[in-house]
Order: C-alpha cells, then structure tokens, then sequence
C-alpha cells in the first residue's frame, strides 16, 4: 500500500512539476523563525527574487538541529534561514555547511558572523538573555524584583524561579555558558549551586519560562526577550528585566548546505539575508539585528539591549558543550529529583 | 479443519484445486509477512545497533609534531597515545565520550603557551581521523601547521565503534538509570489505583441494579478519545500554581509523581475497566445460588466467586495500564516536571541533545518492561479455561438498596473526574488569559498564529487517521484470515502470528526512533517515504497492529471452518468464499478495526513524534508542541478539536454499524 501511494505521489509530481519548474527556481529552506513571521519574510525575499520560491521546512530549534544532523548523510536542505548559531556551529564542525561570504557581510557587525573566511554562517538578528517577572504574583508574596543575577540566589525566590533546562533547551544553554563567559567556570558553577536551591522546574524549552511566569505558575522566569514582549502584548502582567552583569545571546543566523543541488539560488538568498532591507524586516520581531544601525526599538522592549550582550565566544560555547553539559546533570539532574 | 483436508481422498482435481488457493494464500501472506518485517523488525534491529555504536577519542590515530622558538627545527613525530602515556593527562574514563566529544589538543602539552612562538603540526594517522581547528573541520594524514594561536583551538573528534560503553555511561549516570526506577514505581503505582476503580466500576455496572449503567459507559470511555497529553494540560489548570483547586494538594505540587498517577489513571481507565467489564459479565448463577445455599457471607462470596471469575481480566488489565504508564511520552512530558521518566528521557537524548545512541539505549531499556509484561500476560492467558459451561445460567443481579447507591455515588464520582477534566479543557481553551483575564474568546483556535503546524496539523490528522483506519483494516484483517483459515504452513503462520503480537510490546517512541535509523538512510530502497504520510500511516498502523489483529482473529474464529470445507468440496476458489461469506458476517468486527485505529491516529503522538516533516505535522503533535512552547491553552483548544472529532467518528461509527447490522446480520 505504501508502494501504490509513493507511485501515485509520483505520478501526481511528474504531472505538475514540469508546468511550475520551467523557470523557477525552488529552495529547500530549513528554519527555526516564529511561524507568524514565515509568510512576511517568504513574501518579502520573493517580491525581490521572484524567480526563486521558498519552501520552508520549520520546527522548534532542538527539533531543526536533529533533523539536520540525522539526515547528514542525505542532506534534504539547500539553506538553513534562521537557526541558532550554536546549531549552525554544530554542523559546521561535522561539515555540513558551504562556506560562502555574502556580498555585503562586511557591513554587519563582527559579532554576527562566523570568524573563519570565508564564514559557513552570517547572522541575522540576537535573542538576548532576560528574566520575566510576574508583578501580580510577586505583590502576593511581597517580593522585590531582582535586579541582577547574582540576586536570584536570594532565599526570598525560593521556588518561584524556573529556568530551561541546558542539556534540552538552547537556551538555557546560552544562560549557562553566558554566565560561565562573564564569571569564569568556577564562579558559575557556585552561582547555579546556589541557584538550583530557588528552582522550582526547569523546563525543555526557553520560551516555556516566560509564559509560565506570565500565567503565574512561576514569579520568576529565566527566558530571552522575545517572548516576554509577546507574553506582555498578550496581557501578562510581567515585566522584563535585564540583570545588570549583562547577558547571554544566541544569533539567529543563515548558512548554505554543503552539497546543494541549487547553489547559486542559495548564495541569492544568502546575499540577500544580510541587506539592509532584510535587517529592517527581522526588526519587526527582533530588538537587536546584525546590521548596525538599522534597529528600531520594539514595543515592551528597552532600546539598548544590545548594550547588556556579553562579548558571546560561540566557538568556545560549541567544544565545551559537551563537558559543561555533563557537569551540569551531574549536579543538578540528579539531586532535581524528589528524595525518596 | 485440517482434518478435512489431510485425509480427503486423493482426488487429483481437489488436491490441485486447494494446493493453488493455498499457494495464493501464502503469497498473500508472505506479502503481509513481509510488511510487518519491513516495518516492525527491521528498524527495531537497526536501533539496537545504534544503541551499541559508540564515540570514543582514538589517541593512536593523531601524530603531533613541535618546532623549537624559531618555528623552523622539528622534534620527531609522536603520537597522542606515547604523548598521554608520559603524562597521563586523559584516563580510560575520559576516552569514551558522546557523537558531539572534543578533547582539547593542548592537553598533550603541558608546556603550552599560546603566545609562544612554537609552532604545532598535527595529522591523522588513518583517513578518518578527524579534528576540529575552531569549528572547522580538517580531516586526512597530511601534516597541518598552526602556530600557538591557532593550535590553542585545535580540539580532536572521537572515532565510531562498536560497543556497550552507551549503556555503560547510561548507568553510571544517576539521573538516567533514577529514571527506571522512577518508570517502573509510576506504573506499578497506576495500575494498582487504576485495576482498583476500574474494578469497583465493573463490578457496579455488572452486578448492581443502580441506575443509568449505559450513561456510565459512555463516560468511562471518554478518555480513549484524547491524547494523554490532555489530562496533564487539565491538571494543570485544576491543580497548578494557579489551578482551581490547588489548596486540595495541601502544599504538594502537580508537576511530578502525582499528576503522573492522576493523569495515568484517566487515560489508562477505559481500558481496563472495558477489560474487566467483559471478564465480569460473563458469570453463572449457579456459583452464586451454591453460594447462597452454603450461606456464605456476601464477603466470602465476593472473594471466593466474583474475583476469582474475573482474574485473567484483572491480570490482562494490570499488564495493560503498566504497558501504557511505561511508554507513555505525552502525560511525563507535560505534567511530569523534574520526575524523570523513561519515555521522556528518549525525547530529551534525541531533541535536546541531538544524542542519537543514547536515545537508542533508553530505547532498548524501556522495550525490557513492556517485553516482560507482554510475555507473562501471553502466558496467564494461555491458563484461562472456559468460564462458561453449556449449563452455565446467566447472572442476573436482584436489587439491594444499599449496595445499588453506593455503586451509583462511586460512578458518579468516576463519571464526575473524568467530565470534569474534559470540562476544564475546553474552560481553558476558551478563556482569554487565565487566570488575569477570564473573558471568552476563540482566538486560542487560531493555530495559525501559533507554533505546532496550525489547522493544516489538524487536516493532516484526519487524513491520517482515516487512511490508517482505510489501509490498517484491509492489512490487518487480510493478516488474520491468513493465520486463521490458511491451511498448513504451520510455522509460517507461527512467526506471523508472533510478529503481528510484536507491536504491542514495542513503546510508540521506541518504533518512532527506529523509523529515522531504518528509513532515514539514502542506502535504503524506502527512504523515499521519510518525511511523507506514507511513513506515518504506516508507523502507525504497525504501532496498533496487535489489538486490530486480535479482534480480526476473535471474528475468524467465530466462523464454523466448515464453510472451508464446504467450499472447497464445491470447487469454489477462496476468494469467492471470501468476499461472499467471510468478509460480510465479519464486517462488524472490521468496522470496529477501522475506529480503534481512527481513534488511535487522531491522537497518538509518541509513535509519530520523530517522524513528522513539515507537510505532515499532526493536531496530536501540535497540542505536543504547543504546550511546549508555553501556549497551554492553544494546545488545550486543539486537543478539544481531536476530542470532538473522535466523538464523530464514533457516532458515524454507531449509525453505520447499526445500518450494516440490520442488513447483513439478519441471519445472527
């Protein structure tokens, strides 16, 4: 029965295919954007493109990142548009990506794209580490708002506080070696032992956090800011707080699959992601875009995010995964269990 | 029925006429055969070689080389293996690592500086030896040179082996070996509680005089038509930190032990107390007259009569409900919190950290406890003798005051847990921002705006589900009758009849894992249908085979093989008697294969979890996705979709069957 479906799904391509293939080029795109940003950037590119179409292919970032890796082999993308570096990194080092230095790269800010030249990745826009804080809740329990990390160690946060869970979720990973960028592995590793005390959950993705803290199962969610300006617009009572040390970020970021049957679509894309123009658009959702210059401050947000953004090493965050991940479910997954 | 056949006079014409229906047959099921290797044996075998492929840092395979101050003298080759001799730097421990291991290539030089002016030369002594300079990749035996700078971010990649040193890893890591203990404790904890009720239930409905018992019914079988997804949700909203009756936990929190056994106990109750209930309609009066004449107490009675009658339903259930707890993905996931569960633990390995083996290890741990409960329930089954004798006279109950209320309070406070879950599901998916704005609204079904895959998840799964019912029917019944009314072949009908009992000991997750390792692989002939519906209709079907199977089996069996016989001594070919006899006195019982499965696609997401594309994603997937996201009331609103679907289909299912009755099964 699967024959018979395949040989009619064949049957019913090779009827249509021949009558929009003619001139068009079709793009296999792998992405991990919001879906409601999907339809603006695939009509934005093709209004300037419109000999190529877009086929997008998304999934949650975790999910994106397995598909790609298992289907290494028999690679099924032409361009990832919209993954997380560390992700792209990851393929890199398996050598997956086409490195290809877009016209125009050398406009964006160094920070964005990948150190080697050519770079395999160039980025798009940042999702900065915050935490959202429930005010209604926390009036409740009579709670301060915290201004710093190094305050959610307080013992008055005892079981309000959720996090991602690093060894699930990107971006608690990006919280952890954030924090061990800016302090130092040891002091890190001090700061999390006393933080794991005032976690009531860590959860598998970075945005659940933040809507949790919004739906008021938690006061304090350690999330990024996106979906904390979502969560407000929705009506949430939170704010959104920057801890003062600065913070953790990932790049969104676009790359060519090595091998690609369409390589020259894929550079137009590419060249493409980085313009001006592009910039403006990941603007719509995101506070700090690699264009320098170009961002506009968005609604819930404060205008100098960029500002808190450590001095992010994705290399070093790429080879110490591994061991930083082992570390941390030595410590924390196994005591996070209820002691029977 | 073989009887008929083996000592029937030679006669030439019958003998060719039989020998080439039962070669067609065989063909025909060695095809089904065939299929269920394909789809049930084959990727469980690729798994388990995936679960023993391991990473480890192969030191004999690099050579490294240092220049003096000037960059231009070069001390002798030597490999990492002499290097770490002398020092030790690495242990044994250290070697076995995961598919994404890096081992810094400063740790052989104790001396380094990466402001010195020495240079470093490193290559492979094999063609796969492979290391990263930054994140490029460098591979091959050529001499590389880098100066300290650069060779400060030279790390060396692990090699591909052979081995068992994943499952070594899985135990000496406490928090993933806690989690068979925690699995095993969750569903021994729900079968008990859920065996309990579901028996009290059985009993009430069966041997009470209370009223409403077909009301009763339909409400205990309510929780088959959601994902398991959905009672987490709904505790969520009951007993979460905003939840309506939170104080009812007095300070506990939902996330973990506890809403696992509630959430458990709702989804796993219809089927055993379906199971229970038939054990205990089937009973004779007699037993209970001799009680009553020996004037036993109605304890005694109890204990010595009605449980007795219905042990192998009580035993069935228990390994039911167990099998379901343990592979169960949805509830944990939600609901679970910090509780480590088998099932979840698969998901986190694959999606959270792309470690592919050590989900294949986890796999292939949670098979042992389904395998084992599956094989001890086959063989209690094996025990059971005929209840009912041709004297038997059916049990009626007489009317007691007393017990008839207490069965009625007890099932309506059953009905009530259930209802009241469902009722709280489409509360939340109809509020506007619980628990700050509680106004209506159904911008929560607007999937489109959300993650998950939108209504187009939800159209897929219908396409799913009714091309599951559609071609899962036609397999499994052509399956059955091949078992059943074949003759000969006696061990090709052993091992298929063994393979179509396989799925049910095989967690969803654990086939869904070994469809990406069997299919996702360009050497296979039948990697085309990765990504498309095909794989999932056909995971599908394999994941719900052996109930189908089953009930196919239970409808052949009930046909006198003497029709066979008939047929043949008429020259008839078995196709004719096939379409003309056997398919429509078994129609009922296909119709009722093609709604278990309909239900079954609509809301399955572990089997399917790893194998949706962006064309296929699914409602069940997406109610999955949603939650995860933190759109809980979203993922509410489409679990209600699948829910009200699924009541539909069943009463499309009731009209058609009743339609079909009247006109087929006149005869019965």
């Amino acid at each position: 029965m699967n024959r018979h479906m395949f040989f009619m799904l064949v049957g019913a391509m090779s009827v249509a295919l021949p009558t929009i293939a003619s001139a068009q080029t079709e793009l296999t795109v792998y992405t991990a954007v919001e879906a409601v940003d999907l339809d603006r950037y695939k009509a934005t590119f093709e209004k300037a493109h419109p000999d190529i179409t877009i086929n997008w292919v998304r999934d949650s970032t975790g999910v994106m990142t397995a598909k790609l890796l298992a289907e290494k082999d028999n690679p099924q993308a032409d361009v990832v548009w919209g993954l997380a570096a560390t992700s792209l990194l990851l393929l890199k080092t398996e050598g997956m990506l086409e490195a290809y230095a877009p016209k125009g790269v050398e406009a964006l800010d160094k920070k964005f794209v990948d150190r080697d030249t050519p770079p395999s990745w160039v980025g798009m826009d940042a999702y900065v580490a915050a935490l959202c804080y429930n005010t209604v809740e926390a009036a409740k329990l009579g709670l301060t708002p915290p201004k710093t990390w190094e305050d959610l160690t307080k013992p008055e946060y005892k079981g309000h506080v959720v996090m991602p869970n690093p060894s699930s979720s990107g971006t608690g990973f990006l919280d952890v070696s954030g924090w061990m960028q800016m302090w130092g592995e040891e002091k890190a590793w001090s700061f999390m032992d006393k933080l794991h005390e005032n976690i009531s959950a860590y959860t598998h993705s970075g945005s659940k956090p933040c809507k949790m803290a919004g739906a008021g199962e938690a006061v304090i969610g350690v999330s990024f800011e996106f979906p904390g300006a979502k969560a407000k617009s929705a009506g949430a009572p939170i704010d959104i707080i920057f801890p003062t040390e600065g913070s953790g970020w990932e790049a969104e970021a676009t790359a060519i699959i090595a091998g690609t049957a369409n390589l020259e679509a894929a550079k137009t894309l590419v060249d493409w992601s980085v313009t001006k123009e592009a910039n403006e658009m990941y603007n719509a959702g995101y506070a700090v875009v690699a264009y320098p210059g170009v961002a506009k401050a968005v609604e819930h947000l404060p205008s100098d995010i960029a500002a808190k953004m450590i001095d992010n090493d994705f290399e070093w965050a790429a080879n110490n995964r591994a061991t930083i991940l082992k570390e941390w479910q030595k410590r924390y997954d196994a005591k996070s269990e209820p002691k029977s | 029925m073989s009887l008929a056949i083996d000592y029937a006079p030679p006669g030439k014409r019958l003998r060719q006429q039989t020998s080439r229906d039962d070669r067609v047959k065989l063909g025909f099921m060695a095809v089904i055969g065939l299929y269920l290797i394909v789809a049930l044996g084959a990727p469980l075998f690729v798994m388990l070689s995936k679960s023993l492929s391991t990473y480890r840092f192969d030191l004999a395979a690099f050579e490294f080389q240092v220049s003096d101050e000037t960059g231009k003298t070069w001390a002798d080759a030597v490999t990492a293996e002499a290097l770490n001799r002398d020092l030790g730097v690495v242990t044994e421990k250290d070697l076995a690592t995961n598919s994404d291991g890096r081992l810094a290539a400063t740790k052989f030089f104790p001396e380094f500086n990466f402001r010195s002016p020495v240079h470093y030369r490193i290559r492979g002594t094999a063609d796969g030896a492979a290391f990263l300079v930054g994140s490029t990749l460098e591979k091959g035996i050529e001499w590389r040179e880098y100066d300290s700078a650069t060779f400060r971010r030279v790390v060396l990649r692990p090699a591909s082996t052979f081995g068992i040193e994943n499952f070594k890893t899985y135990f000496s890591t406490p928090a993933l070996a806690r989690s068979i203990y925690n699995s095993v404790l969750m569903a021994s904890i729900s079968t008990v509680v859920t065996v309990s009720i579901a028996f009290a239930l059985a009993y009430a409905l069966t041997r009470s005089c209370m009223p409403l018992k077909g009301l009763f019914r339909g409400i205990l079988t309510i929780p088959i038509l959601v994902p398991s997804l959905l009672p987490g949700i709904a505790l969520v909203y009951l007993f979460g930190n905003q939840g309506v009756f939170k104080d009812w936990l007095l300070g506990y929190s939902i996330y973990g032990p506890i809403g696992i056994v509630i959430g458990s106990v709702f989804f796993t109750l219809p089927h055993a107390f379906l199971i229970i209930l038939t054990a205990l309609s089937v009973a004779d009066a007699r037993h209970y007259e001799a009680a009553a004449s020996l004037k036993a107490s109605k304890w005694r009675t109890f204990t010595t009569v009605t449980v007795p009658g219905a042990r192998y339903g009580l035993v069935s259930a228990a390994f039911v409900v167990f099998t379901l707890v343990i592979t169960d993905f949805g509830l944990p996931k939600v609901i679970g919190g910090q509780y480590g569960m088998l099932a979840v633990d698969i998901y986190k390995q694959v999606i959270g950290q792309q470690n592919f083996e050590m989900g294949a290890v986890v796999s292939v741990i949670l098979l042992v406890p389904a395998v084992l409960a599956f094989v001890v329930d086959r063989r209690m089954q094996k025990r059971q003798v005929a209840l009912l004798s041709a004297r038997a006279v059916p049990y009626a109950p007489k009317p007691s005051g007393r017990r008839d209320s207490l069965c009625f309070a007890f099932s309506c406070l059953v009905s009530l847990f259930v209802l009241g879950m469902i009722a709280m599901c489409q509360i939340a998916a109809l509020v506007k921002f619980w628990p700050y704005d509680l106004t209506l609204t159904t911008k929560n079904f607007a999937f489109d705006l959300m993650d998950g895959g939108g209504w187009a998840a939800y159209a897929n799964s219908i396409k799913l589900a009714l091309l599951t019912a559609i071609f899962g029917s036609v397999i499994v019944f052509a399956g059955a009758y091949m078992v059943e009314k074949a003759d000969g072949f006696r061990l090709g009908r052993g091992v298929f009849h063994f393979l179509a009992m396989m799925p049910m000991a095989v967690p969803g997750m654990v086939l869904g894992l070994a469809y990406i390792f069997f299919f996702n692989n360009p050497a296979n002939p039948l990697s085309s249908i990765y990504g498309t519906m095909t794989i999932l209709v056909v995971c599908t079907v394999t994941h719900f085979y052996t109930v189908a199977h089953l009930t196919a089996l239970t409808a052949l069996k009930q046909m006198d093989p003497e029709f066979e016989s008939v047929g043949a001594s008429l020259k008839q070919p078995f196709h004719r008697l096939f379409f003309r006899v056997t398919l429509p006195v078994c129609l009922p019982a296909i119709l009722n294969i093609g709604i278990y499965l309909f239900v079954n696609a609509m809301t399955t997401v572990s089997a399917v979890v790893f194998l949706y594309s962006t064309d296929t994603k699914l409602a069940s997937v997406a109610v999955l996705n949603m939650d995860d996201a933190g759109d809980i009331a979203p993922a509410a609103a489409m679990g209600m979709m699948i829910f009200y679907t699924n009541v539909v289909a069943k009463l499309l299912h009731a009209a058609v069957s009743r339609g079909l009755l009247t006109r087929t099964q006149a005869w019965r």
